[in-house]
């Protein structure tokens, strides 16, 4: 291990290497889920992305890292065609879910995103209960018809998020009534309930404070067990704690990627040396 | 890092000391405040200056209008006289008749109950209330409301057994007794400058005092249909219907389509040249002039497709036109104040555009959508305009009984008697039905208001 490295977190480096012991060998198992090849985007006459390729492993967290604007949020938006909604982007390029094209037009989106699901930056819970806001997703996708079911993909759903507990005496109050922490929780359990395979996270720990996000990022090692999880995040340590693989973006590059510990321990390029340890200028 | 420092060390020419500078502060400090203080002056201003002429406007249209729901009515006993009514027993169906026949007859009963002299009914009863006047018929027959002979009549062809029984009867003073007795024209104006002759005017002031003539209130101004020649009895209930007819088609058109509209263009249209072209077209359809709706209404409904003339249906399909840009361009906007995290949301989970916008978008955008829709119909209540080119100015003296038939609108109706040439009486007339047609308004936006805050409560 290169040891000359000066990281300017002091938690940062047990953790990194905490990840090494297993990260690596564990990343080795993993099939891909999401394999994306040679993808640029353009909005409009600007490209924002060139030509990205990058293998997402099978249960294990991802993360995108990298300086704002370099198009993290754009190449996760690709991965579910957010991207379809804004006015004048295009994608170009492969993404493949499972082997199977996501861009083709023969592909439904609604089914897409009932697979690959997502959590935003800000908590945006609608505006209704507690209850209407897990038992939605999985109700338009006709998921659930009874009452009874409903009620159990609800307990399950906010229970995977951890949030059950906190309100279980207050299921049919407005979700927008819950603090910053919990309604994150709320849309991650509102996520879940449509049972994706992969989730898109796209800094869903930037507006919330320490022991909120500690308690995600905990919910985010649990969630691995079973889903296939992208997250983006400014936080070097986070992308450290919570993922098994990296991906550093640099103006609408991908630099470079790989398994978290070689990342943030050994990485080739330079520039992801200098961002990594904050020498970023 | 060279700024930081030159600010505190002073050490470049242009540094300032921190006591300088908190004194450039408190300097702007001064001028800032004195302009907050000036706009809210000037707000506070302008939100006075529009409360005063709204209230001059409510004082004075409350001010000519009030009068005229109280109406000099006469209290007579009418002795329905055989000598007068010399009239056949009224026809009843005999067995073998058939009911053409029956009707024939009693039509024929019934127009020769139209010819005979009803006046003579009601002066014989004013003479016995008054048993010196001197005056002659005409002068009695001009105190009481020509639309009045016609309520005795009908209660007797409705039944006959009155023939030779007295019976008490509340009628309308004319116009110009009523305009005497309120004091609306001048009383000290010669004889020929007078509407009433002096024998007519001294008996009902005599039946004033007498406490045969009574100050009621003019509960036929809403049961009547409009009348040129009995003006004490003329009403807004056609007016009111027809205005009832439209207003119920703009909603039940405009509304569903606006918003419909609204909707595809601002969520579902794809944004190019000719969403675009629309988009500039409904904006400056909202700001064409209304008369000119009026105009296309009369070359496409009634030219083209041959709807009837001053039928409320074309009223309303005219001012459907009129109000949908409103409507869509309002829906637009409260559209577009959904927070597009809402939109992620919904389309993030795997929801379509269509349950995006229902389950979501729409729901929240209701009261901003009702607001809307009451506007455009109170703006569609108060036309007058356009109404004027495809003939709802046309005097109609039928309660529509369908929105096919003719009839006139509550503005169109404050128009027709604000030019009417019985001005003494006409003015309060016209100010009165400014008030139901205002009333009418201000009830739509309280209903508006109740709705909006119950929907708003449910979020
Ligand atoms: N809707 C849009 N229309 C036009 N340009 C956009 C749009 N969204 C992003 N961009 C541009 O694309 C580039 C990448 O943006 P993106 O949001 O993906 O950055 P990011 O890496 O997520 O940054 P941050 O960390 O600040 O969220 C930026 O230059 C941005 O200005
Ligand atoms: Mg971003």
């Amino acid at each position: 291990m290169a040891s000359g490295m000066n990281f300017p977190h002091a938690e940062l480096t047990p953790n990194a290497e905490q990840a090494t012991d297993h990260g690596a060998a564990e990343l080795a198992q993993r099939s891909v889920r999401v394999r994306a090849s040679d993808v640029s985007v353009f909005y409009g006459a600007k490209q924002a992305l060139f030509d990205v390729s990058v293998d997402i492993p099978d249960r294990a967290v991802t993360a995108f890292i990298g300086p704002s604007g370099c198009g993290k949020s754009t190449f996760l938006r690709c991965i579910n065609r957010m991207n379809d909604t804004i006015e004048g982007a295009r994608v170009g390029g492969k993404i493949e879910l499972d082997g199977e094209d996501i861009y083709d037009p023969s592909l439904d989106v609604v089914e897409l995103r009932a697979r690959v699901g997502m959590v935003f930056q800000k908590p945006n819970p609608f505006p209704k209960s507690i209850f209407e806001n897990v038992a939605y997703g999985p109700r338009i996708h006709g998921l659930i018809r009874t009452k009874a079911e409903a009620e159990e993909v609800v307990v399950s759903s906010l229970r995977k998020a951890g949030l059950f507990n906190e309100v279980k005496d207050r299921l049919h109050e407005p979700g927008t009534g819950l603090s910053g922490g919990q309604q994150q929780r709320l849309c991650i359990a509102r996520a879940i309930a449509v049972g994706p395979e992969v989730i898109l996270m796209d800094e869903p720990c930037s507006a919330l404070d320490p022991i909120a996000t500690a308690i995600i990022e905990e919910l985010i090692d649990e969630l691995r067990e079973n889903y296939t999880i992208i997250i983006v995040t400014h936080s070097m340590q986070q992308a450290a704690r919570v993922s098994q693989k990296t991906a550093f973006f640099h103006l609408g590059n991908l630099v470079e990627e790989g398994p978290t510990d070689k990342i943030f321990t050994n990485p080739e390029d330079k520039r992801t040396q200098d961002y990594i340890t904050g020498r970023f200028g | 890092m060279a700024n930081l420092d030159s600010t505190t060390t002073a050490s470049a020419g242009t540094a300032v000391t921190a006591e300088e500078r908190r004194q450039r502060v408190k300097k702007s400090l001064g001028a800032r405040h004195r302009k907050e203080r000036l706009f809210h002056g000037l707000g506070i201003t302008a939100v006075v200056l529009a409360l005063g002429f709204v209230a001059i406007l409510f004082y004075d249209v409350l001010q000519r209008g009030l009068p005229a729901f109280q109406q000099a009515q006469v209290t007579v006993d009418v002795y329905f006289d055989p000598e007068v009514i010399d009239l056949g027993e009224r026809p009843v169906q005999s067995p073998g008749q058939s009911p053409a026949d029956y009707s024939a007859q009693l039509n024929g009963w019934l127009r020769a109950a139209a010819l005979l002299n009803w006046n003579r009914l009601l002066e014989t009863s004013i003479r016995t209330i008054v048993p010196e006047f001197e005056g002659d018929a005409r002068d009695i027959a001009a105190i009481i409301d020509s639309s009045q002979r016609f309520v005795i009549r009908d209660a007797f062809t409705s039944d006959p057994s009155l023939l030779g029984q007295t019976r008490e009867f509340s009628l309308l003073a004319s116009a110009d007794a009523d305009n005497w007795l309120k004091g609306t024209i001048d009383r000290s104006l010669p004889d020929a400058r007078q509407q009433l002759s002096a024998d007519a005017r001294a008996l009902a002031d005599d039946l004033l005092e007498r406490g045969e003539i009574r100050f009621a209130f003019a509960s036929h101004l809403f049961t009547n249909v409009d009348s040129r020649s009995a003006p004490a009895s003329a009403g807004l209930a056609g007016a009111f219907m027809g205005s009832l007819y439209m207003m119920l088609i703009v909603i039940v058109l405009a509304v569903p389509i606006g918003v419909a509209s609204a909707v595809y263009l601002e969520e579902f249209a794809p944004k190019n040249r000719l969403t675009d072209v629309i988009e500039i077209t409904i904006n400056n359809l909202a700001a064409v002039p209304s008369i000119v709706f009026g105009l296309l209404g009369a070359a496409v409904f009634i030219n083209y497709f041959r709807l009837p003339l001053s039928a409320p249906l074309v009223g309303g399909l005219v001012l459907t036109l009129m109000t949908l840009p409103t409507i869509i361009i309002a829906t637009r906007s409260s559209l577009r104040a959904v927070a597009p995290s809402l939109r992620q949301a919904a389309l993030g989970l795997g929801a379509s555009r269509t349950q995006m916008v229902f389950h979501h978008v729409l729901p929240i955008t209701y009261p901003g959508i009702l607001t809307a829709a009451i506007i455009g119909v109170a703006q569609a209540l108060g036309e007058t305009a356009p109404l004027l080119l495809i003939g709802m100015n046309a005097f109609v003296a039928n309660i529509p009984s369908s929105p096919m038939d003719q009839a006139s609108a509550l503005p169109v109706q404050i128009y027709l008697w604000q030019g009417n040439e019985n001005r003494n009486f006409f003015e309060a007339r016209t100010s009165a039905a400014i008030i139901v047609l205002l009333g009418l308004m201000l009830s739509l936006n309280a209903i508006a208001i109740f709705l909006r805050s119950r929907l708003e409560k449910r979020k």
